[in-house]
């Protein structure tokens, strides 16, 4: 690694605004790089607090009954007696997880955080176009945040039904529920706000110069996500409405008439239909796994680009594979339903939809394989983790088509090969990607580079322990062991064989969560003490790191408003002293 | 503080749009999924439901129909109110946005009885799916009604003051809120033969 | 355009209030057509027409969808398929009651 600094020590460059109070500048600011940080960090703390859900239930699923070592007292009497954690407490822990993990923390960071900081930067505006309506989308989501948590302090303790939440059984949950449906409002207004300013920004603010085809794909998959966020989402908001109404007001959107719990008759007027929630929750729901992986291909995208020092192969490939995904992502929603018994003629239509939306997912990560080929790869960290991005996502996506087809997801739906399957795509697929992208943007952020040794020392224990937590999940889902469990499946004779993993699962989560140390002091020394660096220090050729310092100018972002001249990846063009040719130089340089 | 946005006021050239125009129809996109979503619930329990009222045996059609004038009505003196800052007539401009905020607060009120009559009669929403939906959807409109409230007695008061400083861009922003205002209009316009007359 | 001068929007004026016009009619229409003795099928066809008409109005002439740039055309026209989607959620309990 030879840190070329393209342009000297720019730290002073900053136009300091002095008038500028401390609230209006860290806390409630407009800019877009402050929100963006804002987004991150806050969605970094959700993601730990989400990591250590999983790591008590991990605990409960290698050694059921037993007290939770060190914290089992605090998790109070009426969640865990003497630290033996309850079914009820289990619940609260996989639905909180799955929430938190999905809404607080992973969307957030990809779209909140890089997108906010990133986007603005490679189209080279001076902001998001609605710097307000920034604000309030990241102190919505805040607000939702903080409710959702407050749910494990209710009487009854936190939303436990799923993160899916399917009714009847959510309806009749206890007052967690309620709280959680009010977060979802919040944080889906959140992502409305967003989606809104992404769209109008990417599309109005492109600098002069800067066509479509010539955006970086990590603005694309950007404004792919945002259109997915943007019509996605209000069928859930509308669901939520209606779970509410029933809730709270009697009403029997989702309960069928008749229905017996614990041998009490309810008394609701019935007429409703369950189904009808799991419709519109997917709706959502499955554009949401494209709003998780999308943004995390951009990323990949841009950094394999830029360590391989050659062009992006299949560019034009690559954006119209994704905007076939994002439509097609509409449209493939049942496919979650199929045990639902909704009838074979229908499912056979989402079966179809489902082999279909595989193609372009494959389109993509087969060009940004063969984007590796005959480049001279610098392995750097943010490219180690986007090199491991694209075998660990294979696996997540290859083991998806079973599940797209209804005759082998009959057996497997309701199995840990499910779990396995999507924490595949979204744990060493897309928070490897963000951790790449923390790696990769972090000298922008800060004009500091993180360490490459910590990086190393992170990188590689956790691909070994990451695998041995989510690999195994095949091999009890196709025993048959159901995920839905508290004590792991030790209640059933027929799984004994496969119920060794458990502790294998559990140990390589305890691991992982230990290597993690590595990043957080990474993080923090490198803030301070990492190694000072220039504007552009990977040699890149987009708009963020050709035209602006690091950091950006805090209001304006460039000290001189660029042009663009040519596309984002001229990598090694040939009769070029250098070997990249940023975006913004002019022809005859 | 805060940076200049391009084309904050001026329509960008390529696309013919300035920055809010597009923002408020990609907000709408939203909006119609939202009751998309409902007007999909509706039509699900409807054709599930072993039986369904006629909307006018339960709810007062003569009432929902004068509403239904009142609320066109008022889309009129919207798009009116926008045409006399686009002559730059100030004066009709805030004659035409107050008859507008006017038939919203009547449309309101009048909402207001048709709920308090529906509950006086021992009408809720938990009593059938039919009343559920109702309830549910014209609440959600009202809502959105008192939200357009909101932000035109702003527009008609306090924000008048950016008619001063930059009137284009103020102009746009009475385009915009009547883009909303139009298409609350317009739900209300599918709202009333399906939940009242059908 | 979405630039109006003041001149066109004297001419529009005029179209706004023939609008209105229609409006009340339609809206006097649909009342009517609900007193007559038709069945709920036609009934409900004939009414969601009727509203199509008057919510086609009012996007085309009060918020000028008609001459709209392509951006906006295509972004609705993008909403629409995926409204339409959504509409099928209901139809998905009854393709296999009925033989397809």
């Amino acid at each position: 690694m030879e840190p070329v600094a393209t342009e000297p020590e720019e730290a002073d460059h900053h136009e300091d605004h002095p008038h500028e109070s401390f609230w209006r500048r860290y806390v409630f600011s407009q800019d877009h790089k402050v929100i963006g940080i804002q987004y991150a960090v806050t969605a970094l703390v959700f993601l730990f607090l989400g990591f250590c859900l999983m790591l008590l239930m991990r605990w409960q699923l290698a050694y059921p009954g037993q007290p939770v070592p060190l914290i089992g007292g605090l998790l109070g009497e009426n969640n865990a007696p003497q630290g033996r954690m309850l079914p009820e407490f289990y619940n609260q822990l996989g639905a909180m997880h799955g929430t938190i993990m999905v809404f607080m923390a992973i969307v957030p960071l990809a779209v909140g955080a890089f997108g906010n900081y990133v986007v603005p930067l490679q189209i080279g505006a001076p902001d998001m176009a609605f710097p307000k309506l920034n604000m309030a989308s990241y102190w919505c989501f805040f607000a939702g945040g903080i409710l959702m948590l407050t749910g494990f302090f209710v009487p009854g303790g936190a939303a436990q039904s799923g993160w899916t939440s399917y009714p009847p059984l959510s309806v009749t949950a206890p007052t967690g529920q309620t709280i959680w449906l009010f977060g979802m409002v919040l944080l889906i207004t959140s992502s409305l706000l967003g989606s809104v300013n992404f769209i109008v920004t990417i599309i109005q603010l492109r600098v002069k110069g800067l066509t479509f085809m010539r955006l970086p794909f990590f603005v694309w998959a950007q404004l792919v996500t945002a259109f997915l966020l943007l019509l996605a989402f209000p069928p859930l908001e509308a669901a939520g409405i209606l779970q509410l109404m029933d809730r709270l007001a009697g009403t029997s959107f989702f309960m069928p008439e008749g229905l017996v719990i614990s041998g009490q008759l309810l008394e609701v007027s019935g007429g409703g239909s369950p189904l009808l929630w799991q419709h519109l929750f997917w709706f959502l729901a499955h554009p949401e796994v494209y709003v998780l992986i999308l943004p995390a291909m951009g990323i990949v995208a841009e950094i394999i680009a830029t360590n391989t020092r050659k062009p992006l192969w299949g560019y034009k490939s690559l954006v119209y594979s994704l905007i076939f995904l994002g439509f097609m992502s509409f449209i493939v929603w049942a496919h979650h339903m199929f045990l639902t018994g909704m009838g074979t003629k229908i499912s056979a239509f989402f079966q179809t939809t489902t082999m279909i939306i595989s193609v372009p997912s494959v389109v993509i990560l087969t060009a940004l394989l063969l984007s590796l080929w005959g480049g001279s790869i610098r392995f750097n960290t943010p490219m180690l983790f986007a090199l491991a991005f694209l075998p660990m996502f294979g696996i997540g996506g290859l083991t998806g088509l079973p599940l797209g087809l209804i005759a082998s997801d009959i057996p497997l739906h309701d199995t840990y090969y499910v779990i396995g399957h999507f924490h595949y795509v979204v744990a060493p697929g897309t928070i490897f990607a963000l951790f790449a992208g923390i790696y990769f943007w972090f000298p922008k952020v800060t004009g500091r580079k993180m360490s490459e040794l910590l990086g190393k020392l992170h990188f590689w224990p956790s691909l070994i322990f990451i695998n041995g937590v989510f690999f195994p999940m095949f091999i009890q889902g196709l025993a048959g062991l159901s995920r839905r469990l508290y004590d792991g499946g030790e209640i059933y004779d027929f799984p004994d064989h496969v119920m060794v993993w458990n502790k294998v699962m559990s140990h390589s989560a305890f691991g992982l969560a230990a290597v993690q140390i590595f990043f957080v002091v990474n993080f923090f020394w490198s803030i301070f003490k990492g190694e000072k660096v220039g504007a552009n220090p990977w040699q890149s050729n987009t708009l963020e790191w050709t035209d602006a310092p690091s950091p950006p100018v805090a209001h304006g972002n460039f000290p001189k408003l660029p042009q663009v001249y040519r596309g984002a990846y001229e990598y090694s063009s040939p009769g070029q002293d250098e070997d990249f040719l940023p975006q913004s130089q002019p022809q005859e340089a | 503080m805060s940076v200049a946005i391009p084309f904050n006021s001026e329509p960008r050239p390529d696309t013919g749009l300035y920055n809010a125009k597009l923002g408020v129809w990609l907000f709408l996109a939203s909006e119609v999924m939202l009751f998309g979503a409902l007007f999909s619930t509706y039509i699900l329990l409807r054709t599930a439901a072993v039986e369904w009222p006629q909307g006018s045996e339960i709810l007062d059609v003569p009432i929902a129909f004068f509403n239904t004038l009142v609320l066109i009505a008022s889309s009129v003196t919207m798009v009116m109110s926008w045409a006399s800052l686009k002559m730059g007539d100030v004066g009709k401009f805030r004659l035409y946005m107050a008859l507008t905020i006017l038939c919203a607060l009547i449309f309101l009120a009048v909402k207001a009885y048709e709920y308090g009559a529906k509950f006086s009669h021992h009408h809720y929403p938990s009593d059938s799916t039919f009343l559920a939906i109702y309830f549910t959807l014209t609440g959600l409109h009202g809502l959105h009604i008192i939200g357009g409230v909101i932000v035109n007695g702003y527009l008609w008061g306090p924000g008048l003051k950016m008619w001063k400083s930059d009137p284009e861009r103020f102009t746009n922003r009475i385009e915009v809120a009547g883009l909303y205002w139009h298409f609350v209009d317009l739900v209300w316009i599918f709202l009333f033969p399906v939940l009242y007359l059908l | 355009m979405s630039g109006h001068s003041a001149e066109e929007v004297r001419a529009h004026v005029k179209i706004y209030m023939m609008v209105f016009g229609a409006l009340a009619v339609l809206t006097v229409v649909t009342v009517a057509v609900s007193y007559l003795d038709i069945a709920v099928g036609p009934a409900m066809v004939l009414a969601l027409l009727i509203a199509t008409v008057k919510g086609s109005l009012v996007a085309l002439f009060f918020m000028h969808l008609k001459g709209e740039v392509r951006a906006i055309l295509w972004t609705l026209l993008l909403t629409a398929f995926f409204f339409l989607v959504l509409m099928s959620v209901p139809l998905s309990g009854y393709l296999d009651s009925t033989s397809l």
